[in-house]
């Protein structure tokens, strides 16, 4: 059906696959094919294991009692920071901060350093294939300071338009906010020359790496951005957790976000003082069993190597998109000459719910919608899409069968 | 496939690709908007009163083939109605896609295609959109955007 490239040696996708409970399922009486991975990935034993473990054995409090059991929470805490860490390679835990998701990353960032440092007259620049989480929380941040939130176009394929970011980057520009990977489009942004492009500007970079953090390796140090934002449930660890990094400079410079507990050197009601880097963005207790799962999840990764899972989903990336041709009618949406594990597409005038709803009982699961990228669906004039998105359990098997129940949905709707 | 069989049956596909009353309307006296910000089906639904009844109603928008169709199918179950009686219907159109599936189906007319959505939770929005949009259009409040969210 499709090309026939060998899978990348020493990944057993059979093996992998048998580390995950979740997939062993039969959804509407049939095997389980779970292809809404941008939505949020499947769980490892190890993750598993980790978040048992800590709460049989290790459960307390964090940085506070002096009792050991509250010491073992601290270290497995500690430790899930210190391997996030080295998984982005950053410079040292302390440029890792907790947050409850990506999202929250990007806000904080909004927040603790915008409102210090973008002032009215200043913009900031995005692109327009971000998902709402890189668009709304920068709206947030212009309309309290009356800054400007400038968006730079992207190409029928799905590309973002370098020439036309570059003449957006301009003396009033602060900040700039992209992903690595677009979830609804699969196009992975040439961060490093945008980086270039940017700090030339003399102003900042964020980048979200929701989707880019689980299909690729990353280095935040050689991509040359400022700020990184990461979540853990896409990255096969739990939810509630996820991760910003910042240069530890920056993070210095800025206020703190949230107030409470954990966050303070001392109280009183005259005045507080904050603590060191990173608890002075962290107030209240925080998602301990997220962290260790997160920690655990990291290392999962790093065991498989992210070289390797790439070149997997490299290789199925290929196969879909040829096995996807197939079905008539289909369109994939996002054809961008660097992509990564996002198959989105329409087939006709068919809409993507009624596609959903018929895979499903196929026992596929895909996401249908707008993706929370209603400015992507606008740009292509579309309401919706229907989107396979893939990790590293996935197989040419899935692919398949994703193909297959398209042509029941063609069957049915006719 | 027999639950995917009823949700998509023949009428329902029909009122999907040639949707009965889609089309603005230039007499309309109310004029609503109905949204499902969750997967952006929306549409705008157009209400003729004359007194208390519905001499005409139209309607406007993109969705899925099961919110296409149920507007359509509204449209065509309105007309000449007293507003009361379509409360009524709109309540008897609710109970139907929100029962069990065991549930028998109430007294509903050609409605009735659309019970089939009762055994996919996710789709219920789906079809009762152009409903909410309607009980809005309808209120003595006036219109107010309505949303299934």
């Amino acid at each position: 059906m499709a090309t026939t490239t060998p899978l990348p040696i020493g990944f057993d996708v059979g093996r992998a696959r048998a580390e995950f409970p979740i997939l062993a399922q039969d959804v509407h009486g049939k095997p389980l094919v779970y292809l809404d991975n941008a939505a949020t990935t499947q769980k490892p034993q190890p993750v598993l294991d980790a978040i048992t473990r800590y709460y049989t054995r290790d459960n307390a409090n964090v940085h506070r009692a002096v009792h050991a059991l509250s010491g073992r929470a601290t270290d497995a805490f500690e430790a899930g920071r210190a391997k996030v860490a080295r998984f982005l390679n950053a410079a040292n835990p302390r440029e890792i901060v907790f947050t409850r998701n990506a999202t929250e990353g990007i806000n904080l960032v909004a927040q603790a350093w915008g409102r210090t440092n973008v002032a009215a007259g200043d913009e900031v620049l995005i692109s327009a294939m971000e998902h709402h989480s890189n668009i709304v929380p920068w709206q947030l941040l212009c309309d309290s300071v009356g800054a400007r939130l400038r968006v730079a176009p992207i190409t029928d394929r799905g590309e973002l338009e370098l020439d036309a970011f570059e003449r957006l980057l301009g003396p009033r520009t602060r900040i700039v906010a992209v992903t690595q990977l677009s979830n609804a489009l699969g196009t992975v942004n040439p961060i490093r020359e945008i980086a270039t492009l940017v700090h030339r500007a003399e102003a900042l970079l964020l980048v979200d790496g929701a989707q880019a953090a689980y299909h690729m390796p990353v280095d935040v140090q050689s991509l040359g951005c400022d700020f990184y934002v990461v979540t853990g449930h896409k990255l096969y660890g739990p939810t509630g957790i996820g991760a910003l990094w910042g240069r530890e400079a920056l993070l210095e410079q800025m206020p703190p976000w949230q107030g409470g507990g954990d966050m303070i050197r001392s109280v009183t009601f005259e005045r507080s003082t904050w603590n060191d880097l990173p608890y002075k963005f962290e107030a209240g207790t925080p998602h301990v069993e997220g962290a260790i799962g997160l920690g655990a999840a990291v290392d999962y990764l790093s065991a498989i190597g992210m070289e390797q899972l790439a070149a997997h989903e490299r290789e199925l990336l290929d196969y879909g998109t040829t096995a996807l041709q197939s079905v008539p009618g289909l369109r994939l949406i996002g054809t961008a000459a660097r992509k990564a594990s996002i198959l989105s597409f329409v087939i006709d005038d068919l809409h993507p719910h009624d596609i959903g709803t018929i895979v499903d009982q196929e026992g596929i699961a895909i996401r249908t919608g707008h993706h929370c990228a209603q400015p992507v669906m606008d740009r292509f004039g579309i309401p919706a899409t229907a989107r396979a998105s893939l990790a590293l359990y996935n197989t040419r098997d899935d692919l398949d069968r994703l193909v297959s129940a398209l042509h029941i949905v063609r069957k049915v709707l006719g | 496939m027999s639950g995917l069989n009823e949700l998509y049956q023949e009428v329902i596909l029909d009122h999907n690709r040639r949707p009965r009353n889609f089309r603005a309307l230039e007499a309309a006296t109310r004029t609503q908007e109905g949204f499902n910000p969750l997967c952006g089906d929306r549409l705008t639904l157009y209400v003729q009163l004359e007194g208390a009844r519905i001499v005409d109603v139209s309607f406007q928008g993109s969705g899925c083939a099961i919110s296409k169709a149920s507007a359509s199918l509204m449209t065509e179950a309105l007309k000449g109605k007293s507003v009361e009686e379509a409360r009524a219907l709109f309540d008897r159109f609710h109970q139907m896609v929100t029962s069990a599936p065991t549930d028998e189906v109430p007294e509903i007319g050609k409605l009735a295609v659309l019970a089939g959505v009762r055994e996919f939770p996710t789709r219920i929005k789906c079809a009762s959109l152009a409903w909410h949009t309607l009980r809005a259009a309808v209120s003595s409040e006036g219109p107010v955007p309505v949303s299934t969210e």
